[in-house]
């Protein structure tokens, strides 16, 4: 907030700093966020909410991001989605019980020419299968 | 900073790489350093060290043809390697002076031959964290030129004179759009860059910024000096890390060189840039709905006028331009207008970059002069469907755009022949759909984007949207009447006419061209339950026993 000169524009530029330090913006985080940019708690609240980049939930020790981008879907993202659902018993924006892992979809990463992509905790994998997602997955899971 | 001192740096780049016999680039673009083109570049620095030859190993920004990677070129040689390893780092530096490695060379003359780099001039060839190898290739040129010999109207008639259009999709004349703002009223101006590259599929602005950020800081500061601002920002999407720090880095050096900052050149224009992060809104393309977000607001449109050219940011007079068209300036005014009007067709000038992808053989970036026939892009750049598959449709613009079937390949690239085969240009996202792709489905996959993406503002969109994904979805199922269809046809023409912004507006076109075009997929949806392409899961009918 400092490095903003405490700008109450600069709430989106806030918020991320805090994401990207804690993983996620908890209530506290808000109201001291609010609080201290002088704006309004209902606009803090609104912008969080607002973009899908805000997560307002802790994620899991690990994160798989598959993109669902347009390239990526003629591709079968799909398939990757649904192999990662069966195997984890959630759904995109969920962590696993035991809160090892998050699975997530992004809209499109930009790596589109090597599509159907993966993010593997921010690393992307390119010309990805159901099998590899599994792989991977297995990796995480005997950790 | 004056002319005669960045044309000794220029020497003094020119000085330094003459020392070197080979210069061996390495793309350290995300398709290529998702498969350890790091790695391969430390493996050609050790090998280059233990050869003893003089070699300069640069990492570059994007070369262009992605399925490729990771992809190598050698200078002075212009030899390109492809789907090159780490362990293939010796061969390549013990060929240097003979005769290059026959097994990895990537021969893609027909990909390249039709190509005309304009906006991609220096990618693949300067190392995007080096302002001096920026500037060596001709950078901060046109602003110097502009500052020093050039009036404001007169930057302002040559970007006119070049008839170059909005590259971000909507086509809006730039220079134009200049002219308003320059003679909007005020002591404050803002000039901002859109980098919020919503539309999945495309990919170019990423690179743009990411393999060459300083092309895009020279034309805001340009664009700053003829429209009267003295500040910039530039709003990435913050899915975009990479391009966030490449930028970074670039503004401080800029300042360092005293390209950005107070009194540029011993003139008394002064430019500034700050990054504003997106978080992840695809509306937030939308001109007064990324403006709200700059200002730390959510991202919901406004309605217009006023535009942003007269009340924008905080109030003030705004110039909002995509990463592409700055990009084109500083070629524009060191070239002249003439140049730039010379390529392209009658009302599409100069050139466009395309992200080529989906079922194609040779997928990346490409940059061709508008007016350029799809089936040039599709089968000579593209070098085709692969796995012997029929070419179905190609998508453009995203989910604003529409698809355009495989009979129309005669079609030149063009913003209004685009629109009039009910398609749009966007920003330049192109899609190759083969015949394992079911055109109702892809209308669904975009109504679910525009529905889950609406900013909720106005309700024709909100609504709207959320409605035809239903009625979609029921095709796909199978379980819709064809007085589901009229009611779809109905509710895109609502939607279409009613919503506020350019997202609602456009939102219905995906199924709108589909419609056109692939009608007969709904059909065979609706009356005899089958998904011709076998991607909608339909459940077979239940024979009612008389």
């Amino acid at each position: 907030m400092r490095k903003n000169g405490f700008a109450r524009h600069a709430l989106i530029e806030t918020l991320h700093t805090v994401q990207s330090s804690f993983g996620y913006l908890d209530d506290d985080a808000i109201r001291f966020v609010a609080g201290s940019l002088r704006v309004p708690l209902s606009q803090a609240y609104g912008v969080a909410t607002f973009y899908h980049y805000f997560s307002l939930k802790p994620p899991g020790k690990h994160t798989i991001t598959i993109c669902a981008g347009t390239a990526c879907y003629i591709k079968g993202a799909d398939k990757l989605v649904a192999a990662a659902e069966k195997r984890l018993g959630i759904v995109p924006g969920q962590t696993s019980p035991d809160t090892q892992i998050s699975l997530m979809t992004a809209r499109c990463v930009g790596a589109c020419s090597r599509a159907p992509v993966m993010l593997c905790d921010n690393e992307v994998a390119g010309e990805v299968t159901a099998e590899h997602v599994l792989e991977q997955l297995e990796r995480w899971a005997v950790e | 900073m004056t002319i005669e001192e960045l044309e000794q740096i220029q020497e003094s780049v020119r000085a330094e790489s003459a020392k070197f016999d080979f210069e061996v680039n390495v793309c350290m673009d995300l398709a290529c350093s998702s498969q350890g083109s790091d790695k391969l570049r430390d493996a050609l620095v050790k090998a280059a060290e233990a050869s003893g030859k003089k070699v300069l190993v640069r990492r570059t920004g994007c070369m262009g043809p992605c399925s490729s990677g990771p992809l190598v070129r050698v200078d002075p040689e212009e030899t390109l390697y492809k789907h090159v390893t780490a362990g293939h780092a010796e061969a390549i530096v013990s060929s240097l002076g003979g005769e290059p490695v026959p097994a990895l060379q990537c021969d893609l003359r027909e990909h390249f031959d039709k190509q005309v780099r304009v906006v991609l001039e220096n990618a693949g060839h300067i190392d995007p964290e080096k302002i001096d190898d920026y500037i060596s290739r001709e950078g901060y040129k046109a602003l110097m030129t502009a500052l020093m010999e050039m009036t404001p109207n007169g930057v302002i008639h040559r970007i006119t004179e070049s008839g170059l259009r909005g590259r971000g999709g909507g086509g809006y004349p730039t220079g134009l759009k200049w002219s308003t703002v320059s003679k909007a009223g005020g002591d404050m101006k803002y000039v901002v860059c859109n980098g919020d590259e919503g539309d999945p599929g495309a990919f170019m602005d990423r690179s743009v910024m990411e393999g060459d950020p300083h092309r895009v800081l020279e034309g805001m500061a340009i664009a700053a000096y003829a429209v009267g601002a003295s500040k910039g920002f530039i709003y990435v999407r913050a899915e975009y890390p990479v391009a966030v720090a490449r930028l970074t880095t670039a503004i401080r050096e800029a300042r360092r060189r005293g390209l950005l900052g107070s009194n540029i050149a011993g003139t008394t224009f002064s430019f500034d840039v700050e990054i504003r992060l997106g978080a992840g809104a695809f509306v937030c393309g939308e001109e007064t709905a990324l403006i709200a977000s700059i200002e730390g607001k959510r991202g919901t449109p406004k309605p217009r006028p006023p535009y942003p050219a007269v009340s924008g940011l905080w109030g003030r007079p705004t110039l909002l331009n995509n990463v592409e068209t700055y990009a084109n300036v500083a070629p524009i005014v060191r070239n002249g207008g003439k140049w730039f009007a010379n390529m392209g067709s009658e009302r599409s000038k100069g050139t466009k970059v395309f992200a080529l992808t989906g079922k194609i053989a040779n997928t990346g970036l490409i940059e061709v002069p508008l007016g350029i026939k799809l089936w040039e892009i599709i089968d000579v750049i593209g070098g085709g469907v692969p796995d012997g598959h029929k070419l179905k449709a190609i998508q453009t613009g995203g989910p604003s755009g529409g698809c355009i079937p495989a009979d129309m390949m005669d079609l030149g690239v063009s913003y209004d022949a685009l629109m009039a085969a009910g398609s749009i240009m966007g920003s330049g996202g192109m899609i190759v759909m083969d015949d394992t792709s079911c055109m109702v489905n892809v209308a669904r996959f975009f109504i679910e984007f525009c529905m889950t993406e609406s900013c909720g503002k106005c309700i024709p969109c909100r609504a709207g949207t959320a409605q035809m994904y239903t009625l979609l979805t029921r095709i796909c199922e199978g379980t819709a009447t064809m007085d589901d269809l009229e009611m779809l046809e109905d509710l895109c023409s609502t939607v279409k006419e009613a919503s506020l912004c350019g997202l609602g507006q456009t939102a219905p076109n995906p199924v709108l061209s589909t419609l056109k075009y692939f009608r007969n997929e709904y059909i065979e949806h609706i009356q005899h339950k089958r998904c011709l392409a076998g991607v909608c899961n339909i459940q077979a009918p239940v024979e009612v026993m008389a």
